[in-house]
């Protein structure tokens, strides 16, 4: 009885079973295939088998981890390694020359005016800022800059891409990229953020970078995030550059064409020294390179008109691929920029990170920066009395000092000033006692009424290491007169000596 | 498929047509669907479809006030004055009125209409709230999901978006040759960008691209002034038509509405300007730390409850020049995968290894980090120096807040280093504006560093970093951004300075807390009214960035104009910034804003979301009908409460006028 009933049952089942599979589509196909497949051919349906057994086997093995050399540990473990693991602390503590370079800061109270009040009460001559044409107390740049805060308000509240681009920024682009003769500009809200985004917008991996030995930190930042294959030449050879281009050309003869740059900057921030443009823009035509140009020291004091190196030193604009400059310098605004052709500044719109994924720039710092432009571009006898002083300030300095030589251009209102390499010998100076010392002639013209300042350099994590020599960093202004200028360059080189000399 | 029951549909046929009926004076029934259809694609701005009240017409009548160039408006306007009235010559038009009876002039009319287009005025003192955690523990977001017909023809849109652009450059680039040359290597010199990569923002972002970089004059407050612009080519290249739109402003980062061009803020930053000039014009550790700078670092230190703290003139560049300050070789950052992308670019150039954890899953984190601390350090296996775990407080993409106390339980277990990004949360949330630290009443003192910037909640530029003192010291001897970076400008110093006095009250006492708490109430009033609606929106209920889920592409442009129309801006974002289904409109609260605003919002929202058909929460992350006002329950137990009572979830779908009638009455009520 119960077994007739279960086999009732069971047909029953199979019965509906046979029922449902017969209603999916395709189920005669199935059952044809299978059919005819045994029929003809009982070993293909043996290795079918085999093979749907494979997968099944293959779908429940247990799981496996890819990663290499990973230890096996019971939860206890784990939890004993956890409590033993001890961490460094975040942040070290300071060396001595980081102590020093904390205590040393000034800081100004007031405006940054050619004379400055300091913390400490004193007002000195400020040969520290690049304030070169003291726009900075001009009384109608501010008053633009009040217009512009009364209508605008302080910040943007937005990246350039959600509703920050306002018509001030469209129109300082549109006057740089004309003062300069570009097609087109692309401003940022930061100088020093500018060229390390912009180099990796354009070089990735697999792409070629050859750049100056003596390029600025941000640059090298800019390199080391893209990740491209990167040469260096010696600092301003071109000779050396040729080799490398040469190397590199010959090289990559066989393999698919890549993207290929040229980094360099016009006036060296490391250094002071000038580019020759036109030997580099010979070399980037004939072995096809693109030019990235550092501008951040030249732009607004080179030139006639302040246009940079381009103008000095009579090339085209449009010759170099891109031009990336500094609006917070001399310019006394803010935030940097790159000028190139449309499909240049249109590319970095998109995808350059410092662009795409910051504010904008404030409006009253976007008018600033339009304003001085247009001053300079209508007053060049403001850059022919600023070279003026400089050459002042230079022959109190370079040729009359046994201690120091500066290897600034002539033109550079930032004189770098080294220690001559004898005077290190002579006294076993380290690089960190370098330091020491010049922070001591500093000190020694802060008490006589100079306010100068310490190339200040930082070590990165990126090789091969960059050593920047310690130097001292006067930054000549058409705010003081030329006597002034002629004084504070002798306190400088009293300082220089007296500090020197006593040492043994 | 997108709905499936009946009560769900007839929810939401009445509040489209009485929403229409009553609201507006133009019926947008959308009978036809062919007219639906023009409507969703014709680029005409329709301005007659606003809700004409009283107040609105106010706002208008505001708003052609400021379409006039900004710079020397007021001399500009000057011949309009002398012509209606024959007494108002004054030229100053910030002067008060001098009489007391003299009702007010067309300048001081004027004057009142530009000051409430950046700030609008409290509307009701009940209009306010003050953003905390509640207690109890930090509940996971809940990510509510559309129907599976919502994805599938978000998917096949982008295959579609992407065959069309595959044939188009079939023949484009046999036919129109010249505009394919910049992809191509000429004469020796590869492509600056490859035909592949570019691939993306040909074709698909193009279509798209009058959505974004919309230019715009004036202050970016409570209003925003867009100027009009128009193209030939199919969004290659724009020109301004010369005219501009004045709109509700839903899309600035400008949390408790410090945007103002005049003001207490304003007043301080003329003054400094006038002062100091405009910049240091020096690096910080060169000669450009004036005593400005000091004393806003001070304040920013006292602000955020740590001894010390330094500042920078980007909030990017912060971010992107403390990490290898901070960690090497040899160290680990574990970091959000959200993460913002200056964390990613100072991360990658610290050298150190890093990982990600699933966005705020802080079980993920757990299992990261014991897995880190067991194994060490890859093929060695020497231990790690350190591990710094980077979060945001406030993510700008998600609205979600980061789980600060099991992100500080931890810490305590695992001995890594906590940094909080604070770009969009200082300022933002918390009873007194100071992140999420305040939110959640925790101590400073747990997270090891508090980045910050000071662009968002404070109108101005720039970013902070507060730490201990001795990290502090060091970290200003070996930061990048200290040593190249150019110096904060004095005039954006003095806009920082004088909003944090307001904020901690320093300054007109009442002010800054007003600020606050009316932030508070709009995020939540305007949570509250979308979820109710029916929308899909991520994050926590006191996030003042709401994002509202819009899957299909094509919804996203349309969804932009819809409102452009309705005369609001806000941000649309994609593929790649968010997922490729989740494509959103993106909502930033603003403490400016009025609640008659949100409303208007609300109603736009409501007519957009049914033409577009953006309605498909299912009811999980809240805005279900309470069942009646006497029985319910604490806030705290609220969830429970619900789940308990109601187990079916039914999908929220309320009237308009039922949201707005309801709104501030539920709004201090668990949003959930």
């Amino acid at each position: 009885m119960d077994v007739q009933e279960t086999q009732r049952l069971l047909s029953e089942y199979l019965h509906e079973l046979a029922n449902l599979f017969h209603r999916v589509p395709g189920s005669a196909i199935f059952l044809r295939y299978v059919k005819s497949s045994y029929q003809n051919d009982p070993i293909r349906s043996a290795v079918e088998l085999f093979l749907f057994l494979f997968a099944v086997r293959y779908l429940l093995a247990p799981k496996y981890s890819t990663k290499p050399g990973v230890v096996q540990l019971s939860e206890d473990e784990i939890d004993d390694l956890v409590d033993e693991w001890a961490p460094e602390p975040l942040v070290g503590k300071p060396t001595s020359l980081e102590e020093m370079e904390i205590e040393k800061r000034t800081v100004i109270v007031g405006p940054v005016g050619p004379k400055s009040k300091l913390s400490n009460g004193r007002t000195v001559m400020n040969l520290g800022s690049y304030n070169f044409y003291n726009f900075n107390t001009n009384e109608s740049i501010k008053e633009k800059a009040i217009q512009t805060l009364r209508n605008y308000g302080v910040g943007p509240c937005g990246p350039r891409g959600f509703y920050g681009t306002q018509d001030v920024h469209m129109k300082t682009e549109a006057d740089v990229a004309s003062f300069l003769g570009t097609a087109s500009c692309i401003i940022y809200s930061q100088a020093f953020s500018t060229i390390s985004s912009v180099i990796p917008a354009f070089s990735k991996r697999g792409d070629i970078i050859v750049a100056d030995k003596g390029v600025n930190f941000a640059i090298r930042k800019g390199i080391q995030i893209s990740r491209s294959m990167v040469r260096w030449y010696e600092h301003n050879d071109m000779e050396d550059l040729e080799r490398v281009l040469a190397k590199v050309t010959k090289e990559q003869a066989r393999k698919p064409l890549t993207r290929r740059f040229i980094i360099t900057e016009g006036l060296f921030e490391s250094y002071g020294d000038m580019l020759d443009l036109p030997k580099i823009i010979e070399l980037k035509l004939k072995y096809k390179f693109r030019l990235i140009l550092d501008e951040s020291s030249s732009f607004g004091v080179l030139g006639r008109t302040g246009r940079g190196i381009t103008e000095h030193q009579n090339v085209d604009a449009a010759e170099v691929d891109m031009i990336v400059g500094s609006l917070a310098g001399p310019l006394v605004a803010g935030g940097g920029f790159c000028a190139g052709s449309e499909e240049i500044v249109h590319h970095q719109r998109i995808s350059a990170a410092a662009y795409t994924f910051s504010a904008a720039l404030p409006a009253l710092l976007s008018t600033t920066a339009s304003a001085t432009i247009n001053v300079l571009q209508n007053s060049p006898e403001t850059i022919s009395q600023l070279r003026d002083l400089t050459k002042v300030m230079w022959s109190q300095l370079d040729p009359r000092s046994d201690w120091v030589y500066c290897t600034s251009a002539p033109e550079n209102p930032i004189m770098i000033l080294v220690l001559k390499p004898e005077v290190v010998a002579a006294k076993r100076l380290s690089p960190e006692d370098q330091q020491f010392v010049l922070q001591d002639v500093v000190d020694e013209c802060l008490a006589n009424g100079v306010l100068i300042t310490r190339l200040k350099s930082l070590d990165d994590n990126f090789e091969p290491k960059q050593k920047v020599s310690a130097a001292l960093k006067v930054c000549v202004t058409i705010g003081l007169t030329k006597k002034e200028i002629e004084k504070s360059g002798t306190i400088i080189r009293h300082a220089i000596t007296k500090v020197l000399s006593k040492r043994k | 498929m997108p709905r499936r029951s009946a009560s769900t549909s007839s929810a939401n046929d009445p509040s489209n047509t009485s929403s229409s009926i009553g609201k507006s004076g133009i019926s947008v029934k959308a009978s036809s669907k062919a007219n639906r259809l023009s409507q969703l694609f014709s680029t005409s701005p329709r301005t007659k479809a606003e809700p004409q009240t009283a107040r609105a017409a106010l706002q208008n009548a505001s708003g052609t006030n400021t379409v006039a160039p900004p710079i020397s408006s007021a001399s500009l306007s000057l011949p309009t004055i002398s012509l209606s009235t024959a007494t108002a010559d004054n030229p100053n038009m910030n002067e008060p009125p001098t009489t007391l009876f003299q009702p007010p002039s067309p300048e001081e009319a004027r004057r009142l209409a530009k000051q409430h287009a950046q700030f609008g005025p409290l509307g009701h003192p009940s209009h306010r709230y003050s953003s905390r955690h509640p207690g109890g523990p930090f509940p996971e977001p809940v990510m509510d999901e559309p129907p599976y017909y919502y994805l599938i023809t978000t998917y096949i849109s982008y295959l579609i978006l992407i065959a069309f652009g595959h044939v188009r450059d079939f023949f484009g680039k046999r036919f129109r040759e010249e505009n394919y040359r910049h992809l191509k290597p000429r004469n020796g010199y590869a492509a600056l960008n490859s035909d592949f990569d570019n691939f993306y923002v040909r074709r698909l972002k193009q279509r798209i691209n009058d959505c974004f970089e919309r230019p715009i004059t004036g202050v970016p407050g409570r209003y925003i002034t867009l100027i009009d612009r128009a193209t030939d080519d199919h969004n290659k290249s724009f020109y301004l038509t010369g005219t501009t739109t004045d709109t509700l402003n839903l899309s600035s980062y400008n949390y408790l509405g410090f945007a103002q061009s005049e003001g207490p803020c304003a007043d301080i930053t003329e003054e400094t300007i006038r002062k100091y000039g405009i910049t240091p014009v020096s690096t910080r550790a060169e000669v450009g730390t004036q005593d400005l700078h000091v004393e806003l670092e001070d304040l920013v230190a006292n602000f955020t409850g740590k001894e010390a703290s330094m500042v920078f003139s980007m909030g990017f560049g912060t971010n992107a020049n403390i990490f290898p300050a901070l960690v090497s070789k040899g160290c680990l950052i574990i970091s959000d995968e959200l993460n913002h992308a200056s964390i990613r670019f100072g991360s990658r150039l610290s050298g150190a290894s890093i990982t990600m954890f699933r966005h705020n899953d802080m079980r993920d984190l757990e299992a990261k980090l014991r897995e880190a601390i067991s194994q060490g350090q890859p093929r060695t296996h020497r231990p790690w120096k350190k591990i710094l775990v980077v979060v945001e407080g406030l993510y700008s993409m998600e609205g979600s807040m980061c789980n600060l106390p099991s992100l500080i339980a931890l810490k305590k277990r695992y001995k890594f280093y906590l940094f909080v990004d604070e770009a969009h949360s200082i300022g933002a949330v918390g009873p007194h504006g100071r992140g999420v630290c305040d939110y959640f009443g925790i101590d400073t003192k747990e997270v090891d560093i508090l980045m910050g910037t000071l662009t968002k909640s404070f109108g101005a530029n720039g970013g902070y970093i507060a730490a201990d003192k001795a990290m502090i010291d060091k970290l200003k001897a070996i930061n990048s951004g200290m040593f190249y970076g150019e110096s904060t400008s004095p005039a954006v110093i003095a806009q920082i300075i004088s909003a944090l006095r307001l904020i901690n009250g320093e300054l007109i006492p009442g002010q800054g807390e007003e600020r606050l708490q009316r932030l508070a109430f709009n995020s939540r009033y305007l949570r509250l009214g979308l979820k109710r609606l029916g929308f899909i929106v991520y994050g926590h209920d006191d996030s003042p960035i709401i994002p509202v889920l819009l899957f299909n592409p094509a919804k996203m442009p349309a969804f932009s104009h819809e409102m452009l129309k309705r005369k609001i801006s806000v941000v649309i974002v994609g593929y790649p910034a968010t997922p490729l289904v989740s494509s959103r409109a993106r909502f930033c609260v603003s403490a400016a804003h009025t609640k008659e605003d949100l409303d208007r919002i609300l109603v736009a929202c409501d007519e957009i979301g049914n033409s577009l058909q953006l309605k498909f929460s299912t009811g999980v992350a809240g805005g279900a009908i309470p069942v009646s006002d006497d029985m319910a329950p604490p806030p705290e137990k609220e969830v429970q409460w619900r789940q308990k009572r109601n187990p079916r979830i039914v999908p929220p779908r309320w009237r308009i006028e039922d949201v707005i009638r309801r709104g501030v009455q539920d709004v201090k009520t668990t949003l959930y």
